[in-house]
């Protein structure tokens, strides 16, 4: 009696936790690199990312392939010989958002997330500072930080005409939805 | 005692519901095929015609060279101080069709080809391999000559057509085969009949990110039950060589027993024979540029 009781206690934390989940579907991701020759910059319109409004914790994650590049070759170089899609499918970044948010009002305010970025299959600690926006249908957060190439081990080859930039600025934008799970 | 246990169970229940579960629940919403890409470096695997195309409103601007018999001895600097060479424009009208002409010096030949991407390699079941075809005509405009006479035009026409199918095992490994239907309105042989079938079966290994070793054989049926179809003077290509990608460029450097470059030429002409150092040193060079300005927009 008591642990079904207490099976069923589970089950509806879990189930309620699951209502404190805020979620963005069509996240995007972009970077831009600017070189003398020829500039390079990917989008992904695909990112999906979560918020726990309880705990703030957040997650991140994306396929690496789903970037999109003006030009092609620049695609294939990047999922080929920067990043290796087929060897590291996935990009994410799980942690904390720092300050208090009050999910329940209305408001913008500067956000800072402590975590962890894997990145062609590094993980690397990394401190975020975004902005975010809370509405009364979700939240809306961007954030903009940049990463060195060489802390997720990214070479860059000395015989390479694409001149790449050793630290890229990463800029994102998500707006979330209240969470619910697809049956 | 047992309250205490269910508790920890509860408890703990709640903490695992952190970060990495969080990362779970995103993983059943990443949705969208991941294509396959880079099967091939280049449009073409040596001499015969990959199933990559070229995308969108990219324009590829291709320079090939043969030179002369290995086997043709120092005063010729084993086949060095002579070439063969094609130039060629080939340009992406969608994502997955392109078009492309060529003017080869080799009997003077014009190319002209259309390729389209059937279906795209993905990680879903359905798609298992990537299949291309390829369609070609050439005219041959070598003036009339006594060992191949042309009463018109027409006669110095042939076409291709191909279906190419190809899956990329892994980061290293990709193999291609290509059915293949040649039909020549004109043969330069009396005994060789107008129409050739054959397969070509090729294939790429990666050395490092931006090597590989390439190898290529095309097949042709020799005969029909007690009937010839092929002068027995023509071989079956057989080419290898490596591609070396430099960010912008392509290097396609490779050894063949054809001197042609183009379909008509070496599926249904080679003469050299690699047992006898009758093969030829070349390479292709490959430039893509990009003419998708509204592309270039959006990244704004």
């Amino acid at each position: 009696m008591k642990i079904s009781l207490m099976l069923l206690l589970c089950f509806v934390i879990g189930k309620a936790m699951g209502q404190d989940m805020l979620i963005a579907r069509n996240g995007q991701i972009s970077f831009f690199s600017e070189t003398p020759l020829e500039n390079i910059s990917g989008l992904n319109k695909n990112v999906t990312a979560i918020i726990n409004t309880k705990t703030s914790d957040v997650a991140v994650k994306m396929q690496v392939a789903q970037f999109e590049f003006p030009n092609k070759l620049m695609q294939e170089h990047f999922n080929e010989n920067y990043l290796e899609s087929d060897k590291y499918p996935t990009a994410s970044f799980t942690g904390k958002i720092q300050e208090k948010v009050d999910f329940s009002k209305d408001g913008i305010q500067a956000v800072t997330a402590k975590g962890i970025l894997n990145m062609h299959g590094v993980t690397k600690e990394r401190t975020m500072n975004g902005k975010l926006t809370v509405t009364k249908t979700g939240a809306s957060l961007i954030c903009e930080f940049n990463v060195p190439l060489a802390d997720h081990k990214i070479e860059i080859p000395k015989l390479v005409f694409e001149k790449i930039a050793e630290v890229i600025t990463i800029k994102t934008s998500f707006s979330f939805v209240p969470y619910e799970s697809k049956k | 005692m047992k309250k205490i246990i269910l508790m920890l169970f509860v408890l703990s229940y709640v903490s695992a519901m952190a970060q990495d579960d969080l990362l779970k629940m995103l993983d059943n919403e990443l949705k969208g095929p991941i294509y396959s890409t880079a099967t091939f470096k280049s449009t073409r695997v040596i001499n015969g015609q990959s199933i990559e195309s070229i995308a969108k409103k990219h324009l590829d601007f291709r320079i090939s060279h043969r030179f002369g018999a290995l086997n043709s001895g120092f005063s010729n600097l084993w086949g060095l101080d002579e070439a063969r060479i094609r130039i060629g424009l080939e340009y992406g009208i969608t994502d997955r069709l392109m078009i492309g002409a060529g003017r080869s010096s080799y009997q003077k030949t014009y190319d002209y080809f259309a390729k389209y991407k059937l279906l795209r390699q993905s990680n879903r079941w359905f798609e298992p391999v990537s299949i291309s075809v390829f369609a070609g005509a050439y005219t041959n405009t070598m003036p009339t000559a006594p060992d191949m006479k042309f009463y018109n035009n027409l006669e110095r026409q042939m076409y291709v057509g191909q279906l190419l199918i190809a899956r990329k095992f892994n980061d290293r490994v990709s193999l291609q085969l290509s059915p293949t239907f040649l039909h020549r309105n004109k043969t330069e042989s009396q005994i060789d009949e107008n129409d050739v079938f054959g397969t070509g079966i090729g294939g790429r290994f990666k050395l490092s990110k931006r090597t590989s070793f390439n190898a290529e054989y095309f097949y042709t049926v020799k005969k029909i039950g007690t009937s010839y179809l092929r002068d027995p003077q023509y071989k079956d290509c057989l080419s290898v060589g490596f591609d070396i990608e430099t960010g912008g460029h392509v290097f396609q450097l490779h050894l063949s027993n054809s001197r042609g470059m183009i379909e008509n030429q070496f599926i249904g002409t080679t003469t050299g024979s690699w047992g006898k150092g009758d093969i030829f040193y070349g390479f292709n060079i490959s430039r893509v540029f990009s003419f998708d300005k509204d592309a270039k927009k959006t990244h704004k």
